[in-house]
């Protein structure tokens, strides 16, 4: 290639991608792999930071077109109403379609049972493989990243989930190259993990270079809250606290948002992104570490909650 | 990390692979590096300490920070690759953390195909081994462009130069007959700390970078760009809509090389030509683009474009074929036999195919090969040659990973059986480049 220089040491590389680049064109790769190869792809779409990074690498991957895949949201019954009111405009904004599959209803019909310790993502994985199984999905986007816990470090970007939604680590297709491979015989589905390859502080430079809107709770506010397990968790009708937990307003802030019961507030003043990358970055915490009592039950907590289908 | 978030959202990204034999410290200089770097959190370490004092264990044990799953950890080995993530403030780090196990070549191979650069480790006190010829053979094959030799346990032997100069000469002559184009040697005790992030004061004679220090200095990706370019069509976006209603574009990857607009290109396999209209990066409008970009190519004329078809300048395509002669690692635990129908990927594109021959299968203890194995099986390394379908445009794996690589994949179960790389073997192409002269005792093995 006649226009290539040679590059002199310590200089930047006229074609150098920024980390950030990389991991974009990888994921945009790995939604468009999708769209190319499966029927009925849908998003898992929470509100959480990592699913609104996923929708917008989406828009970016298919634009000037409108997203070719639906939403689900597994809908705990205990979420924060901030997000649930921004899952959705954001929905309404870019036109899509959103599925919920509901732990309430399940647990009205008596199809679940609530847990004694009140905490409900556990039983998220029977609504969300039966919507998976009742819409036919073939493949299921999730925000999952490898940074986040040892056992989702050994999982794969496509994970094929056997008619039971099960997750078999001993027996995963080995990845090569970045040539994914998607058969899958009919009632086995695919979970995609497009930003497997991001960390938390990615993630939270990819937003502040993209000017991604976020729910109004990532940033430090005034919230009543009380102690359980040494985490800060919410005040509110999904059950807490009990008469032997006094509350009190804190200014905090939540690193990863989920299930109202589990996941724990973190005392901060960072207000903006600015602050919030500066605060992440100091950190001696993970964010499951800092804010999820589900991860903390054992050893092999998220290991045998994928096994049974959990994302 | 600074308090200025700056400079770190412009640092570029390493992808890199470990191997190493069971008791090569390679869990030792994995926990090293990321404890090190500070990437180990509290939290982290704290669930290590819990859990090596759960065994009984004196000292927290820096493997269970890379052994994830519930069976590695009753076994004590890693049996499946794992990624791992660290950052400096020049670099941010992807670690294929691979199992050195002879029984998990696929799992080398698999981390070795996406990595920019391999670590070997040999212990000094053992020196060069079959295992470290295997790691150096995968990474070769695998056509890794940068590779260090890590001469680990330097404390067991008195920090001595001559015992690193030694391994270091042999481990080069070697790997450099295999055609691994960049080696560097480095001296190190994982263990108590040498050269992995901090210089080492035990070894003044040594006047290189420390594992990190070459770690974030190596220049990756360019050598993408100077190659042709090659644009995989994942996957045409036609939104007819009110705003756009005659928009039509090709989404893909650039594998490799820079496209123009403005670009006279040929659209394989059908050969209509076209010029490049415009690219869209992601939004944007741009002139350039280059790999491993995600772009959207819109072209001249309205040809007949979809999914699985190649565009590439029409002055530098590459070759069209439906015989298939590759190297393939066998990854599955069924075998792959002559005569076996298979489907192969290849970029965005997979069609049927059949297994012609298996000329021979490679030993990767003493790289002897056997002829005519009639099957591979798993972790075996062979020739093939594979009859397809539909004709293929076909890189050389020499000369690209990316449009050189593909999958055999069993049609009745979705299972990858194997992992090829289309051409002459490495080699042969070791041969016709020019790199040190081969050993002689290895010039003549081919698969």
């Amino acid at each position: 290639m006649t226009s290539v220089a040679t590059v002199p040491e310590g200089t930047v590389h006229p074609y150098a991608l920024s980390h950030l680049d990389s991991l974009e064109s990888e994921a945009v790769h790995i939604f468009r792999e999708v769209a190319g190869e499966f029927e009925r792809p849908v998003i898992l779409f929470s509100g959480g930071k990592d699913s609104i990074v996923m929708l917008h690498l989406a828009l970016k991957a298919f634009a000037p077109a409108p997203i070719p895949f639906t939403l689900l949201h597994v809908d705990t019954g205990h979420n924060f109403p901030e997000v649930l009111d921004y899952r959705d405009r954001t929905v309404t904004a870019h036109g899509l379609r959103l599925h919920i599959a509901s732990v309430q209803e399940y647990i009205d019909a008596g199809t679940l049972r609530e847990r004694p310790d009140g905490t409900r993502n556990p039983l998220q994985t029977v609504p969300l493989t039966e919507a998976i199984q009742h819409h036919r999905f073939d493949a299921v986007f999730g925000g999952g990243r490898r940074d986040e816990e040892k056992a989702r470090a050994k999982e794969r970007v496509f994970s094929l989930r056997d008619e039971f939604s099960q997750w078999d680590p001993r027996r995963q297709r080995p990845e090569l190259w970045q040539l994914y491979n998607g058969r899958h015989a009919p009632g086995e589905h695919v979970r995609v993990f497009p930003i497997s390859n991001w960390t938390e502080l990615d993630v939270w430079q990819y937003i502040q270079r993209e000017h991604i809107e976020l729910p109004a709770i990532y940033f430090a506010h005034h919230r009543e809250v009380f102690n359980r397990g040494g985490m800060w968790l919410t005040a509110g009708d999904w059950g807490g606290p009990k008469d032997t937990e006094p509350t009190q307003t804190r200014l905090v802030r939540y690193r990863t948002v989920g299930d109202m019961s589990c996941t724990g507030a973190v005392d901060s003043d960072a207000t903006t992104l600015d602050a919030v990358i500066t605060e992440i970055a100091a950190s001696r915490l993970t964010e499951r570490g800092a804010t999820r009592a589900d991860d903390k039950m054992s050893e092999a907590a998220m290991e045998d909650r994928k096994r049974e289908g959990y994302f | 990390m600074t308090t200025t978030t700056q400079p770190l959202a412009e640092t570029t990204l390493l992808r890199f692979a470990t191997a190493g034999s069971v008791d090569d410290g390679k869990s030792t200089l994995v926990g090293r590096l990321l404890h090190d770097s500070k990437s180990v959190l509290t939290d982290q370490l704290e669930a290590v300490e819990h859990a090596s004092r759960n065994r009984g264990q004196d000292t927290p044990d820096l493997a269970l920070l890379t052994d994830g799953l519930r069976a590695e950890r009753e076994q004590g080995i890693t049996i499946d690759v794992a990624y791992r993530y660290f950052a400096t403030p020049r670099r941010r780090f992807i670690l294929a953390d691979t199992p050195g196990h002879v029984q998990y070549t696929r799992n080398m191979v698999t981390g070795a195909s996406t990595a920019e650069l391999a670590v070997v480790l040999v212990d000094a006190r053992n020196g060069v081994v079959e295992q470290t010829r295997r790691h150096a053979a995968v990474a070769a094959l695998l056509r890794v462009p940068h590779v260090v030799l890590a001469v680990n346990k330097m404390d067991l032997v008195g920090y001595e130069e001559p015992v690193f100069a030694a391994i270091a000469k042999e481990f080069t002559a070697y790997a450099a007959s295999l055609g691994v184009p960049e080696i560097t040697a480095i001296p190190i005790s994982a263990l108590a700390g040498d050269n992995v992030v901090d210089p080492s004061a035990h070894m003044d004679w040594y006047g290189g970078p420390t594992v990190l220090e070459h770690l974030e200095t190596v220049p990756v990706s360019h050598d993408l760009t100077e190659c042709p370019a090659r644009f995989p069509v994942q996957y045409v976006i036609r939104p007819q809509t009110a705003e756009h209603p005659d928009y039509r574009g090709y989404a893909g990857q650039i594998a490799s090389g820079v496209l123009r607009v403005g670009e006279p290109v040929t659209v394989l396999p059908s050969g209509r030509t076209t010029t490049v209209a415009g690219i869209d990066a992601l939004g944007v409008s741009v002139d350039t683009a280059w790999a491993p970009q995600s772009v959207t190519v819109r072209l001249a004329d309205d040809v007949d474009v979809s999914r699985g078809d190649l565009i590439a300048p029409s002055g530098s395509l590459p070759a069209s074929t439906q015989d298939v002669e590759a190297t393939v690692c066998h990854v599955a635990d069924q075998p792959l036999s002559v005569g076996q129908r298979v489907l192969l990927k290849h970029t965005t594109r997979t069609v049927k195919a059949i297994v012609k021959d298996i000329p021979s299968r490679l030993t990767l203890d003493d790289l002897s090969q056997h002829p005519a194995p009639g099957q591979l099986v798993a972790n075996d390394i062979g020739r093939v040659v594979v009859r397809t379908a539909e004709p293929l445009a076909l890189d050389a794996y020499a000369d690209s990973r990316r449009t050189g690589s593909f999958l055999l994949i069993d049609p009745a179960d979705g299972t990858t059986l194997s992992a090829g790389m289309a051409g002459a073997s490495f080699a042969e192409a070791a041969r016709g480049a020019s790199v040190p002269e081969a050993a002689d005792d290895d010039a003549e093995w081919d698969f």
